[in-house]
């Protein structure tokens, strides 16, 4: 009797401990099951990535679609170039898609913005979206707010 | 005099690393003994359930406890100082960071070390003074595969999951202050927290760091409880020992952990 409520106790213990790991996996860090991994990849060249990490969410209408996967500098155009990942289900982006830096809060993470176009032709693997707009740098905010200040006085 | 001095000196200074290097070989050999080769015939499986019990689920009450209080003064604590920066929803995610990363493996692995640690080594050592261990081996029967080796092996798998249900019970604590108590939405602490946390780097990082403390520290617990001097004093200053010797190991470790899985090395 003593050792088979030693192992029920053993049991509940290790389905518990089992259990907490699949909590921390599923709710905790929000992980996919077989999640679709399928994705293909887009670049875009930025004046100014300042902020912009690996990982970094794409979004659509606020809805994230894909990562980036790197940021790099182009020491051709001395521009920002930017390897986004986007979800293989996300296959109709027009050819004159926007891609913007935004923030999420004023000082919280940046990520990549698509704004959708009209073109009738879509972006394929390895396309590359040409209409970007940089990530906002609030210095330079500031600094252009504050010579507008001082010219127009 | 002068002369014989410093001599002396090196000598007591050799005689220590010579002791130091002596132990760790003969812990070496007692880990590659245990671990190696084929356990008891059929009676392996009962005998690691007992130590399953013995070393995890009797530390259970003081693992929920304290992943408990933690998490609930994690998210006091974060939630004071964030709300001057007017970000007081980030801290579901700065609770589970905290816990999934650092506390949870290493809180997990002191309480472990002071609960179950010195209980196996006071243990063993008491088998050892009492010349349990002997007669083992008189009648055949290998100590180290009969009594160190399920204590081993219960020692690596309960810790990863103390430090599991350390964690689950901590975040959820911790929404239980931030949420029902200092009004949080709700939505943004989880919404946070899973935006933020990871599985591979943290929650996975955080698994492996708790399989190096639970190695770590069972294999101290159990080396200093087969190595003792087999009387009262030699028990006590060898229970001692896995407690200082098994933190130490657990923090020094832990930062070249952290130090190798998130960077700066």
């Amino acid at each position: 009797m003593q050792s088979r409520n030693t192992e029920l106790m053993v049991g509940l213990f290790l389905l518990a401990g089992i259990a907490a790991l699949v909590i921390l996996a599923l709710r905790i860090s929000g992980l996919e099951v077989g999640g679709n991994d399928k994705s293909y990849t887009l670049y875009a060249h930025f004046d100014n990535t300042a902020g912009l990490t690996n990982r970094g969410k794409v979004t659509i209408a606020g809805v994230s679609v894909g990562k980036v996967k790197s940021v790099e500098f182009d020491k051709d155009t001395y521009t920002s170039k930017v390897t986004m990942l986007i979800d293989a289900g996300v296959d109709n982006l027009p050819l004159d898609t926007t891609a913007s830096i935004v923030t999420a809060g004023l000082l919280g993470e940046k990520y990549i913005s698509l704004i959708v176009g009209g073109d009738d032709h879509v972006l394929r693997d390895i396309d590359e979206i040409y209409d970007t707009q940089s990530s906002m740098v609030l210095e330079e905010l500031i600094g252009k707010f504050l010579m507008n200040s001082v010219s127009s006085d | 005099m002068a002369n014989r001095d410093p001599l002396a000196r090196i000598r007591l200074l050799g005689r220590s690393g010579l002791h130091v290097v002596m132990a760790m070989g003969r812990s070496a050999h007692l880990l590659l003994h245990a671990l190696t080769g084929r356990c008891g015939a059929g009676s392996g499986l009962h005998l690691l359930g007992k130590q399953l019990f013995a070393v995890g689920v009797l530390s259970l009450p003081i693992i929920i406890v304290s992943g408990l209080f933690i998490g609930m003064v994690l998210a006091l604590q974060g939630y004071n100082i964030l709300i001057d920066f007017g970000s007081e929803q980030a801290v579901g995610q700065m609770v589970a960071l905290t816990l999934l990363r650092e506390l949870g493996p290493v809180v997990t692995a002191l309480l472990f070390a002071g609960r179950a640690g010195s209980a196996l080594t006071a243990e063993i050592g008491n088998m050892k003074s009492t010349e349990q261990l002997s007669s083992l081996e008189m009648i055949g029967v290998d100590p180290l595969k009969y009594i160190i080796a399920p204590r081993l092996w219960a020692g690596f798998i309960s810790m990863p999951l103390l430090a599991a249900i350390f964690n689950v019970v901590g975040i959820w604590g911790g929404a239980m202050v931030a949420i029902d108590w200092l009004g949080i939405y709700d939505g943004s602490y989880w919404g946070n927290m899973i935006a933020s946390v990871d599985f591979h780097k943290d929650v996975v990082n955080g698994v492996i760091k708790s399989l190096f403390f639970a190695f770590v520290v069972t294999w101290i617990a159990v080396f200093q409880g087969y190595d003792c001097i087999p009387n009262s004093e030699g028990i006590s200053r060898a229970t001692t020992r896995t407690v200082v010797y098994a933190s130490l190991a657990v923090l020094g470790l832990d930062f070249i952990l952290t130090a190798l899985m998130f960077g700066g090395l």
